[in-house]
């Protein structure tokens, strides 16, 4: 093969390739192309996204550490920092869901651990195509198991995420995993290496051929095959890596006890792009070189070429920076941990350039006095990829999609899809740990998830931390701007129902494929909805991560934008208001009862979905939405810090609108509610974010608290009887409702 | 000398086998009509180093009595496969 | 004041929970590494819940030969507290401390969820402070806690008072609805659901606490009736 041939099959483009020999003044080899070509791609540079991403808000007071580095920091309070981090494994779950899904959750805990904290909790927003079909319930069942299997045995709970089925992800499944942590505010460290002479320490598994070159073959390119399913897969699957949750334990326990005991002076996780990653990144973080011994590194399999192990994804690795004189203490106590570890690289002084600036040099070499084997600049190649400004086209049928608004469906059979909207994910949930280290206050299948901050190490603190999920591909493949913007209120209101005011936001940017004009407008728009919801809250963005090329069969996936929130609480003592009222409580929408511009919107909504409408306007991005959830957060912050508040039961509404919300309520309460004037089914299915369903026992206290915040608050009934009655519309019993619920999702699946 | 040995652990009668059941439901649906009875297990391959077959075997099957089986539940079964 | 040792094999991951627990309600714990071969200045000890060696080959067939167990038999043999608590459960019937064996659930997949126990026996170092009958709601978290024997062993169980909790709705497809077993003493309990997970109503449920003081009050029992010994 020649070498122009080459760049091509590691996936650097011609362009590329001129850009490579301008940096190292000369031709590479194969073993430097192999590093370049992984650390430029798509998945490690952020190439095609980093030009917009840079709009997005990423300060406030509260935060240490925004996006760059392994995770995004804030300060918690009581002396505690909180980790924040997102990441994506859409491609390898695509191909091998319970490895794909269980290497994913391995990797982010690494990125948390890495920053000093130890993971406290695990959310995993998944998309999959509709259950009826074989592959989706492999996909599916496969993808769960391998999040229980993997987080339950590694010891960090999985505290929620969420369950989408849509016929885009049929081909393509996402499998976003989101890690939270949680460190004594001064044990900060970054990852970056310091102190010429410090030893790079290599710690984990042994390197072997698995997931060679994921980054740039897997997950930088779409599934290109007609029917996406099965001839690429087989051609892909060596690039899937295989997690070892036990070996995973034992390195967060050493790692952590390494970095107690200051014996490390910077620690960086071996993740896509591997050793040539590691090593890049925290020299060119640290202004330094680092010369990396080829031959040191401990091999799973004879043989290895140094490309190979330059470029492994072999999982659960560390690289941490080690003063000489420590050495002898950071192995000792990896091998209490049972853990192993190699001295593979030293820290090397900069070297001046041309013009005299210093530059931190990556050598590979063969033997550490022995022949250089690859040269080249550690910040070129983790920070130098080119960026690019692809050309952006506002989609040519976007007009006619916008002006055609599910506003004149017909209501159909209102009872039938309430029950459509009524889908318990506890299947998914109940193989999940939810509850270990104690602070699970409440755990999965609700509003948000709400934890004590507290965990071995830590500062007592009285303190809790809210944490959702939230994405909603309806609204953004019709306005991927204001869809995103409307995302975060959403986030915003599921948190006010466990009591937490956010504080940081982390994204995930699920998009098609970038070379498609329309695709990178889908995802400009995005970044420009998130910045200006953002700016509106002032709510920074401390991380986020890009997946694209989430198309099969040139059909690119409906812009899907996964937004993690997180939330505090003052004082957390008491468990927030639940689902469930009871007989002869008032229940009352709190919140506008109308939207604007359009008063019940049905543009995005799941009403309009399953009708195949695409189309329409969205409600705006409403201030009295975001009041209405700081009235509510504020009072149930009451009730969780022990005091008293007209809130009995609060849920937000959401996707299915108000009828699902009700339905809920009444399902987990079994207890009944007639609303004897819904404005019609549009009132019932709208889904406009920041509105609340409130049961209480003093509502003259509700509405007159309402009324002093500024927000609406309208009563609908009184709960009571074993029918769920709206109006003319709708007249269901409730007893049988929260098993049909529960069972709803286990039938789809053909369980 | 040097055996290669192969531990099949299997399910002791009269104990339940889920996965098993579980696979054999599905044999219909996947035009197996004719295959029941199936039981699920682990396979140790090993290599033992002995002076005799006899005794790799026993070393083999001692090991698998301690620690490859549970006996309250499994059983196990040694094969001698080959020579080095 | 009696010391519990809550012992921490590698992969063990309710090991914290356990020592914040018992030490909630008073006691004293401290967590003791698995390559530990005494365990005399230890009044009880607790084997915590999680993945010993990754439960590898099966749930404790590899933890059963850590250097630890052969203390913990002894401890067991002069009659101290012993509990082991799902993954300790399982390390307990693999080393033989407990009849019978844990094998993976009825319905194949890992199950987290709250269970309602009916305490089936008192004469154990774990329910002494309940009464029979009494229905407590306690978490499982667990894939492999479906409790298998032969008949005799069972048969055995029932004659001795050897079950001392059940599942009110069995979750698992456990024999006999058992959740827990004693030895024939009392003083060594195995259990599948988490006590520890169920200490306050913050967080779902306080029903595991008239366990948890159950085995500590126990753990005092044992450390009064220890032979005095001065300090040199």
């Amino acid at each position: 093969m020649t070498g122009e041939a080459l760049h091509r099959a590691l996936g650097l483009t011609d362009d590329e390739y001129a850009l490579v020999e301008g940096v190292l003044e000369r031709e590479p080899n194969h073993l430097e192309l192999a590093m370049f070509a992984v650390m430029w791609s798509e998945h490690c540079s952020y190439k095609s996204s980093r030009l917009h991403l840079r709009r997005l808000p990423t300060s406030a007071p509260q935060v240490l550490v925004g996006p760059g580095e392994n995770a995004g920091v804030i300060d918690a309070g009581d002396g505690v920092a909180i980790a924040l981090r997102i990441e994506s494994h859409n491609h390898p779950s695509a191909i091998e869901p319970y490895q794909g899904a269980a290497t994913g959750v391995g990797g982010i805990l690494r990125d948390v651990f890495t920053m000093g904290a130890r993971p406290l909790a695990v959310m995993d927003p998944l998309f999959f195509g509709p259950p009826d079909d074989a592959r989706a319930r492999w996909l599916v069942e496969g993808v769960v198991a391998g999040i229980s299997g993997y987080g339950n045995s590694v010891g960090v709970p999985t505290i929620g995420g969420e369950l989408t089925f849509d016929e885009g992800y049929a081909q393509n499944p996402l499998v976003n995993v989101l890690c939270v942590g949680a460190l004594p505010r001064e044990r900060l460290v970054l990852g970056r290496a310091s102190g010429v002479g410090n030893l790079a320490v290599l710690l984990g598994s042994r390197t072997g051929r698995d997931g060679i070159g994921g980054v740039s073959v897997l997950a930088s390119a779409g599934f290109a095959g007609a029917d996406g399913a099965t001839s690429l897969d087989e051609e892909k699957r060596p690039s899937v890596q295989v997690g070892d949750p036990y070996e995973e334990k034992r390195l967060i326990e050493a790692c952590l006890a390494l970095l107690d005991e200051g014996l490390v002076v910077g620690i960086q996780d071996l993740g896509g792009a591997g050793l040539t990653c590691a090593a890049s990144e925290t020299a060119a973080r640290g202004g330094v070189g680092m010369d990396v011994d080829v031959t040191a590194v401990p091999l799973r399999e004879p043989g290895m070429a140094p490309w190979e192990v330059m470029t492994s994804e072999s999982q659960e690795r560390m690289l941490a920076i080690v003063r000489p004189e420590d050495l002898a203490a950071v192995e000792a106590l990896c091998a209490r941990w049972e853990v192993r570890s190699a001295v593979v690289g030293r820290v090397t002084a900069p070297v001046p350039d041309v013009a005299g600036r210093p530059v931190g040099m990556l050598r590979v070499r063969q033997g550490f006095d022995g022949p250089v084997l690859a040269e080249a600049p550690a910040a070129a190649l983790a920070d130098e990829a080119p960026l690019y400004d692809r050309p952006r086209a506002r989609p040519g049928d976007l007009d006619a999609r916008l002006s055609d608004d599910p506003a004149d469906e017909p209501a159909g059979d209102v009872a039938a899809e309430v029950l459509a909207a009524l889908v318990d994910p506890a299947w998914a949930y109940r193989q999940y740990d939810s509850q270990l280290f104690l602070n699970t206050v409440v755990g999965p299948g609700r509003d948000a998830a709400l934890l004590r901050l507290a965990g071995p190490g830590l500062p007592s603190s009285e303190r809790g931390f809210a944490l959702t999920t939230d994405s909603n591909p309806r609204w953004c493949a019709i306005d991927p701007r204001a869809g995103t913007a409307l995302t975060l209120v959403e986030g915003i209101a599921n948190l006010a129902c466990v009591g937490a005011t956010p504080s940081a936001v982390v994204n995930c940017l699920n998009f098609g494929n970038p070379e498609h004009p329309e695709v990178m407008w889908q995802l400009s728009e995005a970044v420009d909805g998130l910045a200006e919801a953002c700016r509106a809250t002032g709510l920074p963005v401390i991380g986020g991560n890009v997946s694209l090329y989430n198309e099969s069969g040139g059909r690119d996936i409906d812009p899907t934008p996964v937004l993690g929130v997180l939330g505090l609480v003052e004082r957390l003592v008491a468990p927030p208001p639940g689902w469930t009222w009871r007989e002869g409580d008032t229940v009352v929408l709190v919140g506008p009862r109308e939207a604007r511009p359009d008063p019940f919107p049905l543009a995005g909504s799941l009403f309009a979905r399953r009708r195949g409408r695409r189309g329409g306007r969205l409600p705006a991005f409403d201030d009295r939405a975001l009041a209405t959830c700081r009235f509510v957060a504020g009072e149930v912050a009451r009730v969780c810090a022990g005091g008293a508040s007209p809130v009995a039961a609060v849920h937000d509404v959401s996707a299915g609108g108000l009828a699902a919300a009700l339905a809920e309520m009444a399902a987990a309460s079994g207890v009944g509610l007639a609303w004897a004037s819904p404005r019609g089914h549009a009132e019932l299915f709208t889904e406009a974010p920041g509105r609340f369903v409130v049961a209480t026992r003093d509502p003259a206290g509700l509405t007159g608290a309402a009324e002093a915040a500024g927000v609406e608050a309208s009563v609908l009934g009184v709960a009571g009887g074993g029918r769920l009655t709206l109006g003319e519309l709708c007249d269901l019993a409730v007893g049988g409702l929260a098993e049909r619920r529960a069972s709803a999702l286990p039938a789809a699946l053909g369980l | 000398m040097e055996y290669a040995v192969r531990v099949d652990v299997t399910l002791k009668r009269g104990i339940a086998d889920p996965e098993g059941a579980t696979i054999e439901r599905a044999l219909p649906a996947l035009g197996y009509a004719g295959v029941h009875s199936v039981r699920t297990g682990k396979a140790f391959a090993l290599v033992v180093e002995a002076d005799s077959e006899a005794g790799a075997r026993e070393v083999a099957g001692s090991l698998a009595t301690r620690l490859l089986s549970n006996p309250v539940i499994e059983d196990a079964a040694v094969t001698v496969v080959g020579v080095g | 004041m009696s010391r519990v040792g809550v012992v921490v094999f590698p992969g063990s991951n309710c090991e914290h929970d356990v020592v914040s627990a018992l030490t909630a309600l008073g006691g004293r714990a401290e967590l003791v590494w698995h390559a530990e071969t005494d365990l005399s200045a230890y009044d009880a000890v607790v084997l915590p819940g999680g993945f010993a060696h990754g439960d590898y080959l099966r749930p404790g067939a590899l933890a059963r030969f850590s250097p630890v167990m052969g203390a913990v038999a002894a401890l067991a043999e002069a009659g101290r507290p012993v509990l082991g608590i799902c993954n300790g459960f399982q390390v307990l019937t693999e080393a033989g401390l407990l009849p019978g064996a844990l094998q993976k659930n009825r319905g194949l997949t890992f199950l987290c969820q709250p269970t309602t126990l009916v305490v089936a026996s008192t004469r154990s170092v774990l329910t002494r402070g309940a009464a029979v009958g009494q229905e407590l709601v306690v978490p499982i978290n667990h894939f492999a806690g479906s409790y298998v024997c032969d008949d005799a062993t069972y048969r055995a169980l029932v004659e001795r008072d050897q079950v001392v909790l059940r599942y009110k709705d069995n979750p698992n497809g456990s024999r006999g609805d058992i959740a827990g077993i004693a030895n024939e003493a009392g003083n060594v309990v195995g259990l599948m659901p988490h006590p520890e997970r169920a200490l306050t109503a913050l967080l779902g449920s306080a029903d595991g606490r008239v366990l948890l003081e159950g085995f500590l009050a126990a753990a005092d029992d044992a450390a009064a009736a220890r032979p005095l010994v001065t300090a040199p």
